[in-house]
């Protein structure tokens, strides 16, 4: 079962032809890393599936995304449905400058619940669903802003959760964070797929290696290899992909 | 060497200090005086009598400002209940959905607004705005409460928008991409994210506002009819300022009539500071 189906996607920024014929089928509740050096259109790609790009100005796009089936760039789709469904963290953990439970509690609200009970249970469902729960469960009126980066980052993913998307796409979300952090949303990446799929954009191929199902390899704007995780990494079929993983550039 | 070099240092911080003190200076010299000489006329007249009164008559010993400050309360809210939105949403549009040319076109507008004398706002008030309102309403005299707060509001407006779309523009754009990633529409982005996280912007904004607005002698004395009654809509009044310049040339020196007047400044200097001291607070406690 494929949650995306992508065919022929080129995407140019101006006269920049930043992804060539990307044809891909993204399999659902799997982690799929998307991989590569910088600047090889893994981010580019990633921000296609929401509709991200609709923001950069003059960006182009061609080709097919089909998500569930039906076409994401057809006219007179519901853009904010999409994002809602295909929900997104950022490199830079972004928490809007409120409270805590306000933040989990602004896509739901934004999306017409108002029921206090009802947005309380959702809060903390969403905050357990991110592993954040605990350590915040006492200062939710507190603001967003106090948290450190690691737990900032996990209130993303929980505020993202809150809205039930299907996808969560995730763009270098652990790149700013130390260690711990980035191993605490490892965990919970793994812990994630069972309700939901998870597309990541990383640069770290170990994580990639330790979190993934599916890992693609993007380079210079071409998809390379789409296989499974270890077979990408320990049998490649593209000598591009070996020199890639076996570090010899990147 | 080192000695003179730190002598000269010297030099320096206490010139930046003398200048720092020197504004303390002002504000601490305007205050001395204005309650020096505020005081005795309030104590001869009676703060009751003098801040309740309805009747200003200084012919007949009448010394009430209760008309004064109230035109001047409803006039500067009326304009902030009108310019504040027009203002804000003029920012909104500026910051978040015009384009450059419009958007420049419409900046600089509001900028020339800024920078209009405000005899000037006075004069095509007077001229175009007045007898508008006597048309409009079908009044003896369009030199009314009403005239008034239209010019007010006019003369606000550049400052909230400005302000506020400064602060606007200083909202980071990871804050707006998260709201829209999460499926809330641009309108709802700007109004439920941008405007909160400048929300501080807006505070500063409105401070400005109601600065300008209480402080505004010359615009309005000229469209508001300068007739001490109690405020109305459709009445012709005198604003705390306005009192205070139309005034002080005719009432004779060392007069209580004089006197009074600047009590009526007291009273205006008052209102600026609690103003301010009020809407800081507010803007600080939501900050936190």
């Amino acid at each position: 079962m494929n949650v995306f189906e992508i065919e022929n996607l080129n995407l140019w920024y101006d006269s920049h032809h930043a992804l060539h014929d990307v044809c891909i089928n993204i399999p659902a509740n799997q982690v799929t890393a998307l991989i590569g050096p910088s600047g090889c259109g893994k981010s580019t790609f990633l921000k296609t599936l929401n509709r991200m790009q609709d923001l950069v100005e003059g960006v182009r796009i061609e080709g097919r995304v089909l998500f569930d089936g039906a076409d994401i760039y057809a006219p007179k789709v519901d853009v904010t449905q999409l994002r809602k469904n295909v929900g997104m963290v950022f490199q830079k953990a972004n928490p809007f400058p409120m409270s805590i439970y306000d933040n989990v509690a602004y896509g739901p609200r934004v999306h017409g619940m108002c029921g206090k009970a009802e947005l309380d249970a959702l809060v903390e469902e969403s905050l357990r669903g991110a592993a954040l729960w605990d350590e915040v469960k006492d200062r939710l009126k507190k603001s967003a802003l106090g948290l450190s980066g690691g737990q900032q980052q996990r209130l993303c993913i929980a505020r993202a959760l809150a809205v039930k998307p299907q996808v969560l796409l995730l763009d270098e979300s652990t790149s700013a964070l130390d260690p711990i952090s980035t191993g605490q949303i490892e965990e919970l990446v793994g812990q994630l797929k069972q309700d939901y799929t998870v597309i990541m954009v990383t640069h770290n191929m170990q994580q990639a290696v330790r979190v993934s199902d599916y890992a693609a390899f993007f380079l210079l704007g071409d998809l390379v290899e789409f296989a499974p995780t270890q077979q990408l990494f320990n049998g490649p079929t593209d000598q591009r992909t070996a020199d890639y993983v076996s570090g010899r550039f990147g | 060497m080192n000695n003179k070099k730190s002598f000269v240092e010297a030099i320096f911080h206490g010139t930046f200090f003398a200048c720092g003190i020197l504004s303390i200076g002002f504000v601490v010299g305007i205050t001395v005086y204005l309650i020096i000489s505020g005081i005795p006329a309030i104590a001869e007249i009676g703060p009751v009598e003098f801040l309740l009164g309805q009747v200003w008559n200084p012919g007949k010993g009448q010394f009430g400002v209760l008309p004064f400050i109230l035109t001047s309360v409803y006039g500067t809210l009326g304009a902030l209940v009108v310019g504040l939105p027009l203002g804000l949403f003029t920012a909104m549009f500026l910051s978040k959905y015009a384009g450059k040319k419009s958007g420049r076109i419409i900046r600089s507008a509001v900028e020339l607004l800024a920078g209009i004398p405000s005899v000037v706002y006075g004069l095509v008030g007077m001229i175009v705005l007045v007898p508008a309102v006597q048309g409009a309403f079908n009044l003896s005299s369009g030199a009314t409460l009403l005239a008034a707060i239209v010019v007010l509001t006019i003369m606000i407006l550049p400052y909230i928008v400005n302000v506020s779309s400064t602060a606007l523009d200083a909202v980071p754009k990871e804050y707006e991409e998260g709201s829209l990633a999460l499926g809330a529409t641009n309108t709802e982005t700007y109004f439920k994210v941008s405007l909160h996280a400048a929300r501080s912007g807006v505070a500063t904004a409105i401070i400005q506002g109601v600065g300008r607005a209480l402080g505004e002698a010359m615009a309005i004395i000229m469209v508001a009819g300068n007739v001490a009654n109690m405020p109305a809509l459709f009445e012709s009044v005198r604003f705390l300022t306005t009192a205070i310049v139309s005034e002080m040339s005719y009432a004779s020196y060392g007069s209580l009539h004089r006197e009074a007047l600047f009590s009526v400044g007291l009273v205006l200097f008052v209102f600026i500071v609690l103003v301010n001291v009020v809407l800081n607070i507010i803007a600080r406690r939501k900050e936190q």
